[in-house]
């Protein structure tokens, strides 16, 4: 076991919570609960300090599951992403006026996020040219096709879910549990990580390294484990 | 669950007629899900899905589950020949970028230049519109796998769009139960028959305007 005196970057949950604030917008990774960290999530529908928070992030979880907790506890103003039918509760709170609403397609939020970590300000893309949500965005014609621009997406917070870190903070991931992760690592003004594992510098492959340790600003444990392949509680 | 109507299946079986050898091909929700269960195992088709990877294996038996690896329809599936892995940003790079060769997708209506509205229906809250629009403005080549009517009876072929539009890309290949169409320079062709129809009925049942091919043959199933 790992203690904080050999790293830094170590923290519990509760203590990385602490670090959003109140109205904070946050990036949070996965794909429906895939790649979602679930612990830090927990922690954030634990306490009462930091709400009204913005969060981008693909979809909201499944009800009552991973960021769908968040909206059963109240904590979120808005939410940013591409999918949002599948959790009835984001559908039941947009209806009631206490959740906003931004949708993306999920190309065209994945690029947004990698611009708003790469310094760059927007960008022209083709997805989405002439439809609802094209709308009020400048178009351009480049090579005789169509383009719209958009601008790049970044946070004061990410909160990101990888599969192991080693003490300096490099991250491998996970299989599709990826997805949105390696983006939002580099997007945000502060990024915590939520890891299965910590192992010694030195022991993870170089060359399976996605996300370089210099991203990252806090890790934490999850306080979650696979059975049967099904993400539990420990 | 998967909707096995026998429909449904023969729409499936027939694009999976389509795909060919080495082709990088991205299945839609619904009845494209279908299609991985009538492909030949010698035909050698790249399933892209769009949450990162390319190379999408067959549902795992219940001991092998691993929800860390899923579909886009978020349902277990394993890797499968030379599978790759990829974040969303790579991911979307492949779809945008030109290089999935085949996008096989649903839709609400289709009009008759291969207009696509797959992603909102007039008067319902829009709140999802996922990768339908990354896939219909970058991949290669647009097939359509659709009911010919809607549950009302109402046709699906149309001649304009009374949905939201899913991009101005338009459709190569639309197949339904009862034809198969192919859209050719802006104009809609009528080149299968289903057995169980006729030219008569798919007219009736069709309001899109669309020209018979002189070499129009029974759907190949």
């Amino acid at each position: 076991m790992i203690s904080p005196s050999e790293m830094k970057k170590l923290k519990t949950p509760e203590q990385a919570v602490e670090m959003i604030q109140d109205g904070d917008s946050l990036l949070v990774g996965g794909f429906g609960l895939c790649g979602m960290p679930f612990t830090l999530i927990d922690a954030i529908a634990a306490q009462d300090r930091a709400r009204n928070l913005t969060v981008i992030s693909n979809n909201l979880g499944e009800p009552g599951k991973g960021l769908g907790k968040l909206l059963l506890t109240g904590h979120l103003k808005k939410a940013v992403g591409s999918y949002f039918t599948t959790n009835r509760d984001a559908v039941k709170a947009w209806k009631k006026g206490e959740l906003e609403i931004e949708l993306i397609p999920q190309g065209t939020l994945a690029e947004a996020i990698r611009a708003g970590g790469a310094g760059i300000a927007a960008f022209y893309i083709k997805t989405a040219v002439g439809t609802k949500l094209a709308e009020g965005k400048e178009e351009r014609v480049f090579n005789g096709e169509r383009y719209i621009l958009v601008e790049a997406i970044r946070a004061r917070v990410a909160l990101i879910k990888a599969y192991k870190a080693d003490t300096l903070g490099n991250l491998i991931y996970s299989k599709t549990a990826r997805n949105f992760n390696p983006m939002m690592a580099t997007a945000a003004d502060l990024v915590i990580a939520e890891v299965d594992e910590i192992v010694e510098t030195g022991t993870l492959d170089p060359e399976a390294i996605v996300t370089p340790h210099n991203y990252v600003d806090v890790v934490v444990l999850s306080r979650y484990h696979k059975v049967g392949g099904v993400y539990i509680e420990k | 669950m998967k909707n096995n109507h026998p429909a449904r299946v023969r729409i499936a079986k027939r694009i999976a007629r389509e795909l060919k050898a080495g082709q990088v091909v991205n299945l839609g929700v619904g009845i494209p899900t279908l299609i991985p269960d009538y492909l030949r195992p010698d035909q050698d088709v790249f399933l892209q899905s769009e949450n990162g990877l390319l190379g999408m294996g067959p549902t795992p038996p219940a001991e092998e589950i691993d929800m860390d690896l899923i579909s886009a329809s978020k349902h277990p599936i394993t890797f499968g020949k030379g599978a790759a892995l990829f974040s969303s940003s790579d991911s979307f790079v492949m779809i945008r970028g030109g290089h999935v060769d085949v996008a096989v997708m649903g839709a609400l209506q289709v009009s008759e230049k291969g207009e696509i509205a797959n992603w909102a229906v007039p008067g319902e809250d829009i709140l999802g519109v996922g990768g339908a629009m990354d896939l219909v403005a970058g991949a290669k080549k647009i097939i359509i796998a659709t009911m010919h009517v809607n549950k009302d009876g109402q046709p699906k072929l149309v001649r304009e769009l009374t949905y939201p539009t899913s991009g101005v890309r338009c459709a190569e290949l639309v197949v339904t139960e009862k034809a198969v169409f192919a859209i050719e320079n802006g104009t809609m062709v009528l080149k299968e028959i289903a057995e169980d129809t006729n030219l008569e009925e798919i007219r009736r049942l069709t309001e899109a305007r669309f020209e018979v091919a002189a070499d129009v043959m029974p759907m190949l199933v």
